[in-house]
């Protein structure tokens, strides 16, 4: 029993992550229609950014966060204004491989300026480990996971609460009424892209505390595909839920199916097969909206 | 002539759809400051395709104004964004209401106050807009999407209320609604243009209701104006009574009169 429950919370704690880096990604989806494969690659810039200002200008980790955050909304900034606004009105196809050439573009750069190999860093949480109960979890762990959990509540309460947060869920709403309410929808769309940055910075500072940081650490992005699909692309409710589900899966299929495979990475294709097993029941995600995505 | 220059006129307006498809033929209309002002006609007249050239909307669909200018205020419209557009006191209430149906009541409310330019402060209570709909007031915490088509429609018109426009685009705001609810919305159309000195471009299907509320009436027909004038004028029109109100002297209409009906409407072309 204890074990389950140990794999439970390891579960959430691995799927409060995932949910953060989906969140990024809806974000941009939902108020843009852009699907952006070059995730994974601003967080590992973020992470990378994060470990510069810690490792190499020895800033406390409270300003390597927010030297991640303001890096990565400079290069969302940056992208949505200089390959991606010229691109509005293209095919969705055409999107798509912009950002996926983006991706490389990004995992060219870090290899350029920090080099290919694989880097941790310094140890910044009490290294005792956090007990809730009869479930022991890692201070590496633990303390990521607040950030994505802090993390997450900030944006949900941006979307809520604030007058930009309305302005952005009525563009994601009905982009021509928006604009016609007198709200500037370049700047949302601008706006759109700084959040999913930051988030996606923040994501890779936690990925990256958790598992080390290199060019590759961006492969973890491919991991979200799962999870937003399950969810809904349109839905950041839907992200979160759908995080938490993965998160889960896998690490049920780590602890009671790897056993029973030994070798054969069950854990790693476990949420891959729970996706299909879902989408062939509702094509759509579970929170999605009900409408066939042409590409 | 001595009359005061109109706060809109749109001169000789041509519009084209994906570079082939020709909407508006040489459109030209005036809206003079403070006046409802109505624009009749039939399907595919033009009548939404004209709004959208002046509030800037056409370009989303892929429309661009090929000849002529919209003039507000004396000065041209072309180039702006539909956002500078509707901050320059221009606002638009779309055909088919809009509503953004995942926002609440009030949230829709809250979007209209990008438009207005620094006059009062974000934080209204929108108490104006409850006074002229109650109805709104008890809804304003549910979602736009629940509300019934008549809620909807005010909460249409309320939007543009808290953007305090000088000019308001006002698209087929009886569509779908109770014959009740029509004579309600219109009312309330003619007391804000009275109260609130709001200037009003009209556009209906329903010539009946437009003409009660309008002092100056356009009929567009094929992307063109056939007839204008004030609607007293037109109201004693026998083309009008005929085609636009449905009365012809006492006579019962049949589909015999349809090529009657034709050879009328081409000649009014």
């Amino acid at each position: 029993m204890d074990e389950l429950l140990q794999f439970l919370v390891s579960g959430v704690v691995t799927g409060g992550i995932y949910a953060l880096i989906a969140i990024g990604f809806v974000v941009v989806y939902k108020s843009t229609g852009v699907i952006n494969f070059a995730t994974g690659e601003l967080m590992m810039l973020g992470a990378f950014f994060a470990w510069t200002a810690m490792a190499v200008a020895h800033l406390p980790f409270a300003a390597a966060l927010l030297v991640a955050a303001a890096g990565a909304a400079a290069v969302g900034a940056l992208v949505e204004r200089v390959v991606l606004r010229p691109m509005l009105g293209q095919r969705p196809i055409s999107i798509i491989m912009v950002t996926i050439g983006l991706s490389s573009v990004f995992k060219g750069i870090a290899q350029v300026v920090w080099g290919g190999e694989y880097r941790s860093f310094p140890t910044i949480f009490p290294r005792r480990p956090v007990e809730l109960g009869p479930v022991v979890l890692p201070s590496r762990q633990a303390w990521p996971f607040l950030i994505a959990v802090a993390a997450i509540v900030l944006l949900a309460a941006l979307f809520r609460f604030t007058r930009t947060g309305t302005a952005m869920r009525a563009t994601a709403n009905d982009q021509a009424t928006a604009f016609g309410m007198g709200i500037d929808i370049r700047r949302v769309f601008s706006l759109s892209w700084v959040l999913a940055s930051v988030t996606a910075a923040l994501a890779g500072v936690v990925v990256g505390i958790i598992g080390g940081i290199s060019p590759q650490l961006g492969a973890v992005g491919l991991r979200i595909f799962p999870v937003v699909i399950l969810g809904g692309l349109d839905s950041i409710g839907g992200a979160l839920v759908g995080g938490i589900v993965m998160g889960v899966l896998e690490n049920l299929a780590g602890g009671y199916l790897d056993p029973l495979f030994p070798g054969t990475g069950v854990k790693e294709v476990a949420p891959f097969v729970a996706l299909v097993l879902i989408l062939m029941a509702r094509p759509w995600g579970l929170f999605g909206t009900r409408e066939i995505e042409r590409l | 002539m001595n009359r005061p220059a109109p706060l809109l006129s749109v001169n000789n307006l041509e519009v084209v759809y994906h570079h082939t498809v020709q909407v508006l033929k040489g459109l030209s209309i005036e809206v003079p400051e403070g006046s409802i002002v109505a624009l009749l006609g039939s399907n595919g007249a033009g009548k939404t395709t004209t709004l959208k050239a002046i509030s800037g909307l056409l370009p989303l669909e892929n429309g661009a104004i090929e000849a002529g200018a919209v003039l507000y205020r004396g000065q041209s419209l072309a180039g702006l964004l539909p956002h500078q557009i509707a901050r320059r006191g221009l606002f638009q209430v779309r055909e088919g209401r809009h509503i953004f149906d995942e926002l609440t009541v009030e949230e829709n409310l809250d979007c209209a106050t990008y438009a207005r330019r620094g006059r009062g402060g974000p934080a209204e209570d929108f108490g104006r807009v409850y006074r002229w709909f109650p109805r709104l007031k008890e809804r304003r915490k549910q979602l736009g999407g629940y509300l019934s088509g008549g809620e909807q429609q005010m909460l249409a018109i309320g939007r543009a209320l808290v953007a305090r426009p000088d000019l308001m685009l006002l698209d087929e705001p009886s569509l779908g609604l109770s014959p009740l609810l029509v004579e309600e919305i219109f009312g309330i159309v003619r007391a804000i243009n009275r109260e609130e000195g709001t200037t009003i471009l009209l556009v209906e299907q329903n010539a009946h209701m437009a003409l009660e509320v309008a002092s100056h009436a356009y009929i567009m027909e094929n992307g063109k104006v056939v007839l204008d004038g004030p609607v007293e004028q037109l109201k004693r029109d026998r083309d009008v009574q005929e085609f636009y109100l449905g009365r012809r002297g006492g006579e019962a209409k049949s589909y015999r009169d349809v090529k009657h009906y034709k050879r009328r409407k081409r000649w009014l072309s």
